[in-house]
């Protein structure tokens, strides 16, 4: 009985042992973004001063309109870009899961891992080539007088296009991993059978293989929207023209300059998180099996 | 006919999936090949010069100070950011699975930096850690805390010190009486404004590592610790015999991925503190992004890139070929 009675005392100081280290960890996680809501909801005069971890006296939005003002743009630039850009690679990963998990040919076990290797270079052993040969691009599109209207369809040079472009071709390995994984947990004994019922190739995957994909979809999709919304070093060195500027550079570019609003920089930076974060209030699950497909684990 | 009709499903699949190939082929592996030729050329300028150079942008580049410091920043950075990050995701992961009210909710809040882009983060965390004046008093961020509870002031990445072992110290000295005195210079120190960027980077990484040591340890069959619980084993035992070494792959995992993206580590660095206080916080992609963007050293800048991919190619095609291999025998 007495050492039942200490046990349940170990047991239980334990467990409130457990939950106030969550509980510190969980103040660690929150503090910037305490921070985040805090200082954007403050006037300029109150944020610049030591006060910043108090409340605001007075909160007002102003700080979000004017980060809106300067972001805004931006803010629409990268979602001109981030949704075709996600739709089309989410596609074509789709289409490589398929052929390389049921229509594997001689040596598709080989290439595999050399796409994969595409996902972990650093990508600044690629862009002085890729900055020469987008310029071409653009060049070519001159020679060729490409009617105005068309124009914005060129993947160039400093266009959200050619960012675009960037953004598909450097998502194969990853988009291309997910979806083979996710295929080849489908029996191989469903595609023999509509094969024998006489599907060709793009009917099998339109009967058999899409049907069965959303899942992988979801997973990819929410992988590719969250990389590419947050994506800097491409969207850095691709759009020299500051109109055309995704969020993340316009908010780098409003952090450099030189009178310091931190207000307005934090509400920025809110804005900024705010489309990646809401996916992730909403979809999380999904976020979480991509990110672990990121490790190769499937 | 029916012989025909596959072999025709058999070229449209070779005709689906070469256009992915082709690109990698060119953007991944030509690119590279490409930029390997330049890290050999002439080219500094803004007009290309793809002469032959040999080596000598190499030679250049580790005979320079900058880069000298910018390596020493990498092992310093990865060290720490590995580290710190395996101790608190491995410790949060084990912490959640205790069967804890909650978990869900713990799990969530953890990993949320993960969704959010690392320009965010620097941007936050410069704010946070900006040490503001302490000759003034007009204090900033963290530093108001601290100040309050009483811990001395720190100026996080604007500060210029690099903690070495002092060459007049009795360790200095016996370190130069057996010809080891080099490491006795601040190449061989600690930079301490590289601490801001480890702790923004684990703020933002930990919550990924915790994810993966959690999915690992659902994996770990119950009844194996249940059964050692049966033999008399503590709990700690049982962590220390059964559990940690099961987790062993994943802790492989977390090390090549977060060991690549912290040799390759650009956007944080550029929104926090770029190349900080007598370099502090520079690193070699963000030397990279400087010589060949804004200074247009071209070759330069492209051995810069080279030297990237060897290191991250060093850690990754082992753990590919590993992978394969292991897929492959499954």
């Amino acid at each position: 009985m007495k050492a039942t009675g200490r046990n349940w005392l170990i047991r239980h100081s334990s467990r409130a042992g457990i939950y106030l280290a969550l509980l510190a960890a969980s103040a660690f996680y929150l503090l910037p973004v305490y921070v985040l809501v805090v200082t954007s909801l403050k006037p300029y005069a109150e944020a610049n001063l030591a006060g910043m971890w108090q409340f605001p006296s007075a909160p007002s939005l102003e700080s979000f309109l004017r980060a809106f003002g300067q972001l805004g743009p931006h803010f629409r630039n990268s979602v001109y870009l981030t949704i075709p850009a996600t739709l089309l690679s989410s596609l074509l990963g789709s289409v490589n899961g398929y052929v390389l998990s049921k229509w594997r040919f001689r040596g598709s076990e080989v290439l595999f891992p050399l796409m994969l290797f595409g996902m972990f270079i650093p990508y600044q052993s690629v862009l002085i080539p890729l900055v020469q040969v987008l310029q071409k691009v653009n060049t070519a599109a001159d020679a060729l007088h490409i009617p105005a209207t068309l124009r914005w369809l060129v993947p160039g040079y400093g266009s959200i296009a050619g960012l675009a472009f960037v953004h598909i071709v450097y998502g194969i390995p990853i988009t291309t991993l997910i979806f083979r994984n996710y295929y080849a947990t489908v029996p191989n004994e469903l595609v023999e059978a509509a094969k024998i019922d006489g599907a060709n190739i793009f009917k099998v995957y339109r009967w058999v293989l899409f049907p069965l994909s959303m899942p992988a979809f979801a997973v990819v999709m929410i992988w590719q929207f969250t990389s590419i919304w947050n994506e800097f070093l491409f969207a850095v060195i691709l759009t020299q023209n500051p109109a055309i500027r995704p969020v993340t550079v316009a908010l780098y570019n409003l952090a450099g300059s030189y009178i310091v609003e931190w207000n307005v920089q934090m509400a920025g930076a809110l804005l900024a998180a705010m489309p990646t974060l809401l996916v992730y209030i909403f979809l999380g699950r999904f976020f979480m099996r991509g990110l672990l497909a990121g490790a190769l684990k499937g | 006919m029916s012989m025909r009709r596959i072999s025709w499903d058999r070229v449209i699949s070779i005709l689906l999936i070469l256009p992915s190939i082709l690109a990698i082929a060119v953007f991944v592996y030509g690119f590279i090949a490409w930029s390997g030729w330049v890290s050999l050329s002439n080219w500094d300028g803004l007009r290309p010069d793809l002469s032959w150079a040999g080596f000598v942008n190499y030679a250049k580049l580790f005979a320079n100070p900058r880069f000298q410091i910018d390596l020493r920043n990498t092992v310093v950075f990865t060290v720490l950011f590995l580290g710190t990050c395996i101790v608190i995701g491995l410790g949060l992961a084990i912490l959640l699975d205790q069967g804890i009210r909650g978990e869900n909710f713990f799990r969530s809040l953890f990993l949320f930096p993960m969704a959010i882009s690392f320009i965010v983060t620097g941007v936050t965390w410069r704010w946070l850690l900006a040490p503001g004046d302490p000759a003034t008093g007009r204090l900033t961020g963290i530093n108001v805390l601290l100040d309050a509870v009483g811990i001395p002031l720190s100026r996080w990445y604007t500060d210029p010190t690099v903690v070495h072992i002092q060459p007049t110290s009795a360790m200095g000295q016996f370190l130069q009486q057996i010809d080891l005195g080099f490491l006795t210079t601040p190449n061989f120190g600690l930079p301490v404004a590289m601490i801001s960027i480890v702790i923004a980077a684990t703020w933002q990484m930990s919550g990924y590592v915790m994810a993966m040591y959690l999915a690992g340890l659902r994996g770990i069959p119950e009844e194996l610790r249940e059964a050692a619980r049966v033999d008399g084993a503590s709990e700690w035992q049982v962590y220390q015999n059964i559990v940690f070494p099961l987790l062993r792959p994943v802790t492989l995992s977390v090390v090549i991925v977060l060991g690549h993206i912290s040799l390759k580590i650009f956007d944080l660095v550029a929104a926090m503190s770029k190349k900080g206080p007598g370099f502090a916080t520079d690193v070699p992609a963000y030397f990279m992004f400087e010589t060949t963007f804004q200074g247009d050293h071209y070759s330069q800048g492209a051995s810069i890139a080279i030297f990237l991919l060897v290191t991250v190619s060093l850690l990754v095609i082992p753990y590919l070929v590993y992978s394969t291999r292991r897929e492959a025998e499954l």
